[in-house]
């Protein structure tokens, strides 16, 4: 049986069902960070030193610039499809995927000096919350590449037989990339700047 | 996205860069602001204005939010409501100190005061 509603617009809401579905997904997901941000405000405010240049700022510039870099190719990557250039649109999902391998070898080397040095999520309520929060991104950041690898893989072949619901499945990874991205801007100042 | 016929397509190509550069320089701009090393409450102003700015720029070109339908922006106008009411949530968590004296000290000295 064809599942309806999968390119095609409901009449109703205007959208194809996967749109609506991911920004409910989406809508969680703000929640969910949310809840997060709120205790990192409770947390802060209630303590009576926080501390400051304990994390490598430069670091995390570099990591803000390589999730910039692969909100654009991702939606390169959409535009692209919609161009009907596939051979372009799976070079720019390469490479977002590549940037987000890159980001996690950034954060590995990160969380290795913190470790080594014996900075453990127990060794400081700051440390609690930075572990939980950029973890969590970290686990946001795997969920996005293993989508964009079965996209690259297996999931490419739906462009030859529908090109319209694969150009839609991008364009849901492109939203859900463009939230991690949107997460880690503010998370970079309150977190290593602040 | 409803605007997707290929010229269209093309244009919005260059406000993608566009918008990529301005999220570099906004990055940038963040970081040289905390390395003047401001009071704290104006640099946590100054750099969630510039994240919100990001953010916003994100959400509206990459997202494109700028031109949704109104089911997507419904749901996110509740979200909102709600993430709101969440980051309201640390305000209550010292609403229990409503009523009493503001400094232990000024408590004292009225103390000391009575005493006299």
């Amino acid at each position: 049986m064809e599942i309806p509603y999968v390119v095609e617009t409901r009449p109703d809401t205007g959208l194809a069902n996967g749109k609506l579905g991911i920004w409910l997904f989406l809508a969680s997901e703000v929640m969910l960070f949310g809840a997060l941000f709120s205790t990192y405000i409770i947390l802060r405010v209630g303590s009576a030193e926080w501390p400051h240049g304990e994390l490598n700022v430069w670091l995390g510039m570099a990591n803000t610039f390589i999730l910039i870099g692969s909100s654009v190719t991702m939606v390169m990557a959409w535009a692209s499809l919609k161009l009907h250039d596939f051979g372009k649109s799976r070079m720019y999902l390469l490479a977002t995927f590549i940037l987000a391998g890159v980001f996690l070898v950034n954060k590995y080397f990160e969380y290795a000096s913190h470790f080594t040095r014996g900075e453990l999520p127990s060794h400081s309520t700051f440390l609690a919350i930075y572990f939980t929060l950029t973890g969590l991104h970290g686990l946001h950041i795997i969920g996005g590449m293993v989508v964009m690898a079965y996209l690259l893989g297996p999931g490419a072949r739906m462009y030859k037989s529908h090109p319209d619901q694969y150009t839609g499945r991008i364009e849901y990874t492109g939203l859900y990339w463009h939230f991690v991205d949107l997460v880690w801007i503010f998370l970079f100042p309150i977190l290593y700047l602040l | 996205m409803e605007h997707s016929d290929p010229a269209t397509i093309k244009k919005s190509v260059r406000t993608y860069m566009m918008v990529g550069a301005l999220l570099y320089i906004g990055t940038v701009i963040t970081v040289a602001v905390n390395q003047v090393h401001l009071a704290v409450p104006l640099a946590i102003t100054v750099a969630l204005i510039i994240a919100t700015i990001k953010g916003s720029a994100v959400g509206a070109v990459f997202m494109h939010l700028s031109h949704e339908k109104k089911w997507i922006y419904g749901s996110l106008i509740l979200t909102a409501a709600f993430f709101v009411v969440l980051m309201t949530v640390p305000f209550f968590t010292v609403s229990d100190t409503i009523g009493t004296p503001l400094h232990h000290e000024t408590a004292a000295s009225a103390g000391a005061h009575e005493g006299h």
